[in-house]
């Protein structure tokens, strides 16, 4: 019999050291994401195999620079350290740094070891040590920092057999403390009766951050003092580094001109700016060019496999609930596959490639002035993808009021999920023609995206005005060095955040459309039950054929169906917007989510129909009572503007409700924004029309 | 002198003797008394500022940067 055996691996690092890197690396494909207990920060774990009966199981925990927290991401880790059942289950840390910035990463490393884990210091990026003229004395850094220290790359592969090596052995690894806490104060850390007396020091300073005074108290300290040691700890620590630096590694005259060349670039007073527009142009450029084709596809692939499966099941309720409910449904989110996935191809080439840090930098000072910061430009470009991510991405923002107006106003931008009605209603709306050259369609688009900016912006300065709230700033940003973005992990990083995007989106979606379909062809009126008779009887002199008779009937059944005499009701509410009942049926239900909105409109335009035809086609024949085709410029511009302001997305609702811990701010920008929303699509229309 | 004083490029160090004011995670990447520190780049205004300090590059704002005493090191 063989003994299967399975290793316990966690991953810890500074952000920019390329530990998402060795992860990938180590996992491959076998990975998953989750979620920590009560946060919503991604937890990785991914695993791999040693040889046939020892498996390995790596967790990765996100980026942080010490145990001291400063933001969310960093309670993750410092509660993940601090829980004795995480440490007991942990039979190796590998820690991440890497060779340039070494000196700062040893930080974490060195509180990790005072809470006693059995660490493996990982040093990345050995590929560049040549070229930067640095060298490292392997056997002293080991006897230095008393644990294992493997060089490895993650770019090239090399190093990655000893790292596997130092696994597989991992029982002999020490466990030894690095700093002598006494150092500290000798009194206060004399008190610390534990096997671990670093553990009781954080649970200190945890309780100073979550303002837990009562438990400072135990140790007659006060917050002031708590502060101060925690200084006295790190210069401490900063003392034993540079120790160990000056003796392990020696550092040629090296100065990295990429970063000096490029920052004079990136940073340029004028043409800073000037690029990084030009940039974010040539992006959404790009996104339109490369996902038109793909969208096409999924389009038409959708109207035959529909066809197909009406032609092919046999007729029944289940053949109708698939064909005109699931399906039309499921099209709604996937055809935006293309573009999200691009558009977050794009952001995980700017953060990789360290730009990202750089637009932070020559932004600040302009964000400002409408109460946000530089750092809320990396929330505000995910927005134009979700803004679920946008929101989380908050959370390096450390100054309260800033963060808040980020979130506050995140989902203005133009999300994706807001394309496919977009795209929809100017297709049928704006003339095709061009003008010099740009089509009218496109500059429509292009002006809904800069109409979604503008709006946040001019939302955050009124916030900026009415919020009161006075907080230290602390703005403090690593600028990381350049570097050519792994294909591998921006792969990854697309791969992982389109299919839960996609899974989530299409859950509620899929939801929606069985329970629209449930309700647009079921009813409870006498009406209803007896659509037949009443259009046989309504139309008995006109001499239809069958056929002509059945659309007839379908038709008249929505109207009296559930939804139907709901969205009826609801008419003197929206026909100052130029809508009918039926794109009411859709307005509701897109309170779930956006792009639920053309899935809706097919599920209902399709019921009873026979012939299939793309969504678009079935829309542009849809009239008035008089005649006139329903979506006509007026209707067209009042939808656009409805579905730029309102907040129609539930998982938004979620996000900002879990970030900001209170139902208050969610709410605010739920009928906030569309209370707005309904204004400026009722003034739109009363004056186009 | 603050480093907000300094010019581009030239090299000072860090005089401070509290760290009381500067926020914690400058602390941690590790701007001590007696740290070398020096001025990549400045925005306009001389805010925010982009700094190297003890070998890392952070972008601090003017408010941080005015509470951060330097002396230039003399060779």
């Amino acid at each position: 019999m063989s003994d299967r055996k399975n290793i316990n691996a966690i991953l810890i690092g500074n952000p920019n050291t390329g530990k998402s890197s060795v992860f990938n690396k180590l996992t491959g494909l076998k990975q998953s994401v989750g979620n920590y207990p009560g946060v919503t920060v991604d937890k990785k774990v991914g695993s791999f195999k040693l040889d046939k009966d020892t498996k390995v199981t790596l967790t990765d925990l996100p980026g942080t620079y010490s145990l001291n927290p400063n933001s969310i991401d960093e309670n993750v880790v410092q509660d993940f350290v601090m829980d004795q059942k995480n440490v007991n289950n942990t039979d190796v840390v590998l820690f991440i740094s890497d060779i340039e910035n070494i000196k700062r990463t040893l930080l974490l490393f060195t509180q990790l070891k005072d809470l006693k884990l059995p660490m493996v210091l990982v040093i990345n990026m050995a590929d560049r040590m040549k070229k930067e003229g640095v060298s490292l004395d392997l056997e002293v850094m080991k006897q230095l920092v008393e644990a294992e220290v493997v060089l490895i790359s993650a770019k090239t592969g090399e190093g990655f057999k000893d790292l596997k090596n130092i696994i597989r052995n991992y029982s002999r690894i020490g466990k030894e403390k690095l700093l002598e806490l006494t150092e500290i104060n000798p009194l206060l850390f004399g008190k610390f009766n534990s096997d671990v007396p670093y553990l009781e020091w954080l649970k200190l300073t945890k309780a100073n951050h979550d303002g837990n005074l009562e438990y400072l108290k135990k140790y007659d300290l006060d917050a002031v003092e708590v502060r101060h040691y925690q200084q006295k700890e790190i210069i401490l620590r900063h003392k034993l580094i540079n120790e160990i630096v000056t003796k392990a590694i020696t550092r040629g005259e090296g100065v990295n001109q990429l970063r000096e060349k490029l920052d004079k670039i990136f940073l340029h007073r004028v043409f800073g700016l000037a690029i990084f527009f030009g940039l974010l142009l040539l992006i959404f450029q790009a996104i339109y060019t490369w996902s038109a084709a793909p969208m096409e596809w999924i389009e038409s692939g959708f109207a035959s496999l529909s066809e197909w499966t009406k032609g092919t099941m046999s007729p029944g309720i289940l053949n109708e609930l698939i064909s005109e409910g699931i399906i039309p449904g499921l099209e709604g989110v996937i055809i935006f596959i293309p573009q999200i996935a691009f558009l977050f191809m794009f952001i995980a080439v700017l953060e990789e490639s360290g730009y990202m840090s750089r637009v932070v930098f020559i932004t600040d000072k302009i964000m400002r002035k409408f109460g946000l910061s530089g750092k809320s430009i990396v929330p505000m470009i995910s927005g134009t993808a979700c803004a679920i991510p946008a929101v989380m991405a908050t959370r390096n923002i450390e100054n309260w009021k800033e963060r808040l107006i980020t979130i506050l106003v995140t989902p203005f931008i133009t999300c994706a999920a807001r394309l496919p009605v977009y795209l929809i209603i100017i297709a049928l709306v704006i003339p095709s023609a061009s003008f010099m050259g740009v089509s009218y369609q496109a500059i429509t688009l292009l002006l809904l995206y800069l109409l979604g900016f503008v709006v946040a912006i001019v939302a955050a300065f009124i916030l900026n005005k009415t919020l009161k709230t006075k907080v230290k700033s602390d703005f403090v940003v690593e600028m990381p060095n350049y570097k050519l973005p792994l294909g591998r992990n921006v792969l990854m990083t697309v791969f992982e955040k389109t299919k839960s995007f996609v899974w989530d989106a299409g859950k509620i979606i899929v939801a929606i459309s069985i329970v629209l379909w449930f309700l647009a062809s079921h009813g409870y009126s006498d009406n209803f039950n007896n659509a037949e008779s009443i259009i046989a009887e309504a139309h008995i002199e006109e001499n239809l054929t069958p056929k002509e008779l059945d659309k007839l009937v379908s038709s008249y059944k929505i109207e009296n169906s559930y939804i139907g005499t709901f969205s009826k009701n609801l008419e003197p509410a929206i026909t100052p917007l130029g809508y009918d009942w039926k794109i009411g049926i859709a307005l509701i239900s897109s309170f779930a989510a956006r792009e639920v909105f053309v899935g809706t409109l097919a599920t209902i335009y399709s019921v009873g129909e026979d012939e299939q035809a793309t969504i678009r086609s079935r829309m542009a024949k849809e009239t008035k009572a008089n005649g006139e085709p329903l979506y006509n410029f007026a209707t067209g511009i009042s939808l656009l503007l409805f579905y730029a302001f309102a907040l129609q997305c539930m998982s938004t609702i979620a996000v900002v409700k879990k970030e900001t811990a209170s139902w208050k701010w969610p709410l605010i920008q739920l009928f906030g924004m569309t209370g707005f929303a309904y204004l400026t699509a009722l003034i739109a229309y009363q004056i186009l029309k | 002198m603050t480093v907000l004083d300094l010019k581009i490029g030239e090299e000072a160090i860090v005089v401070n003797e509290s760290l009381e004011t500067l926020p914690l995670k400058l602390i941690e990447f590790g701007c001590l008394q007696g740290s070398a520190i020096e001025v990549v780049q400045f925005a306009p205004f001389k805010d925010p500022i982009y700094i190297k300090v003890n070998d890392t590059f952070v972008a601090i704002r003017k408010d941080v940067g005015e509470k951060i005493e330097v002396t230039i090191k003399k060779n």
